[in-house]
């Protein structure tokens, strides 16, 4: 595919550089010329009606790759991501979806679970929707170590052929996937919110948020295999147990080409009072610059163990030093998806919303009836939260 | 010790938003801005550079334009800066960017330590970085929030989980990714200033770097940006008035009918 200026028919007026999604066009001596890192191929330049000389062509040959034959791959796989020997719950959100998209494709879906004494787990994954589990014990994969891990990964790939591999956007997941995809040299899309199989070309259609929620992305890997994607935690939803499932299990050893490890984990800390895990809570409530001070968030706290949720924060209250920094919702802190949101005393500037605004429902407590969190709130509550959430607390009890 | 950054010039996020009937970003005052992350990933390589000494390079794959982004690295502590662009890099995804970028840092000859940031907030993928590593063959310490040590051709880090943080060691050279907690960065000095103006900033081409153009581009992407839209725009929902015990007491009732608590 390219993108083409016809420069005998450029009159270099200019319309076409208004119609670029990534700012890619300039205008150079009466001529549109394309700059090459910020293109994206994405074609809005070329469509119908934009150009009025029309002096731009996408030329869309679908150019097969040679080195990969597309008919040997199928199944569609999840990588079974544990912790301490506990599959994590983003897993079985992956096993849902994989099983849907398994089933458009006719194919089965696998579940690849690497660790240190984990074997017993993968008849729970088969439970859950997987028809055969590929399980690498090995003392040395107790924990998530980026090196080895991969090398497996792209080894098993290499070997069985999956269509689709899927791992959630996890810390571990966002570490992990893109050094397999690299290794095997294939596409990967990041933190996915929707996958389907597009009809005519049984593609994998995936849809993304980029530009801190900004805009949404949907693409493609046409001609490489396996098409990968790392998929947002607490989207999708959880593929339920059938305890009647039956599904095989298949053993792997690690290998001395999977090398050496360069790369060690020392320790494993949990750090729950100052690094809360607000990315799995179902009901968040956070604190802006209307709490006025560190003391008042005992406020939210008690509200939170009311609704039974945890406590999030604007960066306000992180850079008034109120709430420690792995509180902190937004571009710069973390994305939560939850079922509740009730912000307190938060305006919701754009780069708070962008980490929360995917919420179910989002309460605002606000005195300023026109601040924008109160304008997408469900539900808005215009006054002081300081009367406001001790009645809720009391309510709740 | 060779220090390595690689920074992204990125539209300010606050200010890109989709025209919904013509489906494009609106750029209307939308300033470019250093990937607020790779400020991070910068002071980290500066304040490495300090303790054990070295230089810090910063990198950036871009539009001529990014120029203007590395000319403030240097005011922000770097030595030197090298802007790889090229018409060749039209359409590269994640997989094309490492890759591009992978070759440019090899003509730097030794390096110790690649800083990126822990993502990029226009792609916002977090997955250059790892690439990087991977075509370099380096280990890797993502989302590090703190470096403990750095001594005997090892480094020491606390990579920032879910639950907490892991303890993780690696051998030299490596990448890591850096998240905002792990500092404070420093704001521009005068000296800064004046040796970013005076600064040579020199433009590496793909062919310059020795970049197979297979790998470049469209053709070194597997991955194709298909259609972008607009989210759609959250609509408000009810106002609740009167009293705060009334508020409240309507909220609660609404909760508990939806079943949520
Ligand atoms: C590159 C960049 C990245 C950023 N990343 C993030 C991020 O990740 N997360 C983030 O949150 N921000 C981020 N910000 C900052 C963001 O732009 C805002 O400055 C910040 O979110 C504001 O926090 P706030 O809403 O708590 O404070 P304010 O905007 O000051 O709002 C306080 C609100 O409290 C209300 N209020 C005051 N008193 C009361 C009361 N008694 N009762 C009820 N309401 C009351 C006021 O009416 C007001 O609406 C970022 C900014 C930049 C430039
Ligand atoms: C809407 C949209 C969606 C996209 N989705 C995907 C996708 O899912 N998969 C995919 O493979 N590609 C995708 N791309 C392409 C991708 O954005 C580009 O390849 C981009 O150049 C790098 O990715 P990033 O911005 O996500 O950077 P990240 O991987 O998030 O950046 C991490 C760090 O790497 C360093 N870095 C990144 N880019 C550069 C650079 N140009 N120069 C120097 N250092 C850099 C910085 O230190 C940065 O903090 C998408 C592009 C668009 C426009």
């Amino acid at each position: 595919m390219a993108l083409i200026i016809h420069k005998d028919k450029c009159v270099g007026c200019g319309v076409c550089v208004e119609s670029c999604p990534f700012n890619a066009l300039t205008i150079v001596e009466r001529l549109a010329i394309v700059e090459g890192s910020a293109c994206t191929m994405c074609g809005a330049c070329a469509e119908e009606g934009v150009c009025p000389f029309e002096a731009i062509e996408m030329v869309k040959a679908t150019e097969a790759n040679p080195d990969v034959n597309l008919a040997d791959y199928k199944n569609v796989w999840v990588f079974a991501e544990q912790k301490k020997g506990e599959i994590q719950s983003v897993v079985y959100e992956l096993l849902g979806k994989g099983r849907e998209l398994a089933t458009t494709r006719g194919q089965e879906v696998w579940a690849i679970l690497l660790g240190k004494n984990v074997s017993d787990k993968a008849q729970d994954l088969i439970h859950r929707g997987a028809d055969k589990v590929v399980v690498v014990e090995d003392d040395s994969l107790e924990n998530f170590e980026d090196g080895i891990y991969s090398k497996i990964i792209t080894r098993l790939c290499k070997k069985y052929k999956p269509e689709i591999v899927l791992t959630g956007a996890t810390t571990v997941g966002r570490s992990l996937i893109p050094r397999v995809a690299v290794q095997i040299g294939t596409g990967l899309t990041a933190d996915c919110t929707g996958l389907e199989i597009d009809k005519e070309s049984g593609l994998l259609r995936q849809t993304r948020p980029a530009f801190g929620g900004n805009i949404m992305a949907t693409i493609l890997c046409p001609n490489h295999r396996p098409q990968m994607s790392t998929v947002r935690h607490k989207v999708m939803p959880e593929a339920q147990t059938d305890t009647s499932r039956v599904g095989e299990i298949i053993t792997e050893k690690i290998l001395d080409e999977d090398g050496f490890t360069r790369s060690r984990v020392l320790e494993v800390v949990e750090a729950l009072e100052d690094t809360v895990n607000i990315t799995e809570a179902d009901i968040i409530v956070s604190g802006g610059r209307g709490m006025k001070g560190s003391e008042n968030f005992e406020l939210l706290h008690d509200l939170a163990k009311a609704v039974g949720g945890a406590v999030g924060a604007s960066r306000a209250s992180i850079d008034e030093g109120w709430i420690p920094y792995s509180h902190q919702v937004g571009q710069t802190g973390k994305t939560v998806n939850p079922k509740v949101y009730i912000a307190c005393g938060i305006s919701g500037q754009i780069q708070h919303l962008i980490g929360m605004q995917s919420a179910d429902i989002i309460i605002a407590i606000n005195k300023d009836p026109d601040a924008p969190m109160m304008k997408i709130a469900t539900y808005a509550l215009c006054g002081d939260l300081f009367e406001i959430v001790p009645e809720m607390i009391k309510q709740l009890k | 010790m060779n220090i390595v950054v690689c920074i992204k010039q990125v539209p300010d996020s606050g200010d890109v938003k989709i025209n919904p009937e013509t489906k494009t970003l609106m750029r209307e005052g939308v300033d470019a801005v250093i990937n607020p992350f790779d400020c991070y990933a910068l002071e980290e390589g500066v304040r490495l550079k300090e303790r054990f000494g070295g230089t810090v390079t910063a990198i950036s794959m871009g539009p001529p334009q990014a120029e203007k982004a590395l000319r403030e690295t240097i005011s922000l502590g770097a030595d030197k800066a090298v802007l790889v662009s090229d018409r060749a890099f039209a359409g590269s995804d994640t997989l094309a960017t490492s890759y591009a970028l992978s070759t440019a840092i090899k003509k730097f000859g030794v390096v110790d330590i690649i800083i990126t940031g822990k993502q990029a907030i226009d792609g916002d993928t977090a997955q250059v970085g790892p690439g990087i590593a991977v075509h370099l063959d380096m280990p890797q310490i993502t989302y590090v929030r703190k470096i403990e040590e750095l001594a005997d051709g090892k480094i020491r880090a606390e990579r920032m989980t879910e639950e907490g943080y892991d303890v993780v060691e690696a051998d030299l050279p490596v990448l890591i990714s850096v998240v905002k907690e792990i500092n404070e960065p420093r704001i521009a000095s005068l000296k800064g200033k004046m040796s970013a103006r005076k600064a040579e900033i020199p433009t590496w081409s793909a062919e310059f770097v020795g970049a197979d153009p297979k790998q470049l581009g469209l053709d070194g992407s597997p991955t194709m940006v298909v259609e972008v839209y607009a989210p759609p725009a959250r609509k408000g929902g009810k106002t609740l008035e009167g009293e705060p015990a009334e508020m409240a007491e309507q909220l609660v009732t609404e909760l508990k009918e939806l079943q949520i608590i």
